[in-house]
């Protein structure tokens, strides 16, 4: 019996890299509070952001990439917000954030069509069904709107390299 | 995004915030929605700027008022930004005692 993860490769995509012009957006953002519709411009005007793409909220891959940002204390950084973006509901993420300790400190875009998926080039078919979510991916946007790193996933499932991230957000 | 002039917090599928929502869309003024929880016991939002947990909420930015009940919330609303109130910019006066 193989307990083990079966890894698989993914096909290229043209992602947004470091130095873009990161895709604007407008989205519901659920926080502890309530759930809101808000601009990565809005988003901005508190700090930098670090957005991470992460597989829909309720099985291992969203709940291992939150658990390694919780680690890696990620929820006390004072110079940037960590927005955790998925195609599911406010509700989903509401549930998702209260569920697991720590992961009410960020907050989540829903984003069911995978529009922000697409638009920074981090899509993913889930095999054997006709959903399309996001990629595993991780871009810091600057206050400027400036994309300053970008990590997409190559394989399946894959987990955000958290401590170059927190050596980009370090020196923002 | 702009800041629009008022926040209602709301609750989905809820009459009483459809109310108040469909009497700000008549009037023509522009809000933000911040859906809250079905549960009242999850609406801390909603309790430490209002002091309820009942929703709606409505807070003028421009008043600073902050009100529940969707009554009262449509009340004011009228007589504040009432077309036909000539007290239009004065929500707190009262004297007048209903409609010219």
């Amino acid at each position: 019996m193989n307990l083990g993860f079966d890894i698989t490769a993914l096909p290229a995509t043209e992602h947004v890299r470091s130095g873009d012009q990161a895709p604007a957006f407008s989205k519901p953002v659920v926080t502890a509070e309530f759930w809101e519709e808000t601009s990565l411009q809005t988003l901005l005007e508190d700090g930098p952001v670090v957005l991470v793409f992460h597989a829909m909220d309720g099985d291992f891959p969203a709940t291992y990439t939150f658990q390694g940002i919780v680690e890696a204390g990620w929820a006390d950084w004072d110079r940037a917000q960590v927005v955790g973006v998925s195609i599911s509901t406010p509700y989903e993420h509401r549930d998702f954030q209260r569920e697991w300790d720590g992961f009410e400190a960020f907050s989540f875009v829903s984003d069911p069509a995978c529009e922000l998926g697409a638009a920074y080039g981090a899509t993913h078919e889930l095999d054997g069904m006709s959903i399309t979510e996001h990629r595993p991916a991780v871009f810091v946007i600057d206050t400027e709107q400036a994309v300053q790193y970008a990590w997409v996933a190559e394989e399946y499932p894959a987990f955000p390299p958290y401590d170059d991230i927190e050596a980009v957000v370090t020196g923002l | 995004m702009s800041d629009p002039a008022m926040t209602v917090y709301r609750l989905q599928a809820c009459p009483f915030c459809e109310r108040v929502v469909r009497t700000l869309t008549d009037m023509g003024i522009e809000y933000e929605s911040r859906f809250v929880e079905a549960r009242h016991s999850r609406r801390d939002a909603v309790k430490r700027i209002a002091g309820v947990r009942t929703v709606p909420v409505l807070v003028d930015h421009a008043t600073g008022v902050t009100m529940a009940e969707s009554a009262n919330i449509v009340e004011y609303l009228e007589r504040a930004y009432g077309e036909s109130d000539p007290q239009a910019e004065e929500p707190t006066a009262t004297a007048d005692g209903g409609d010219v």
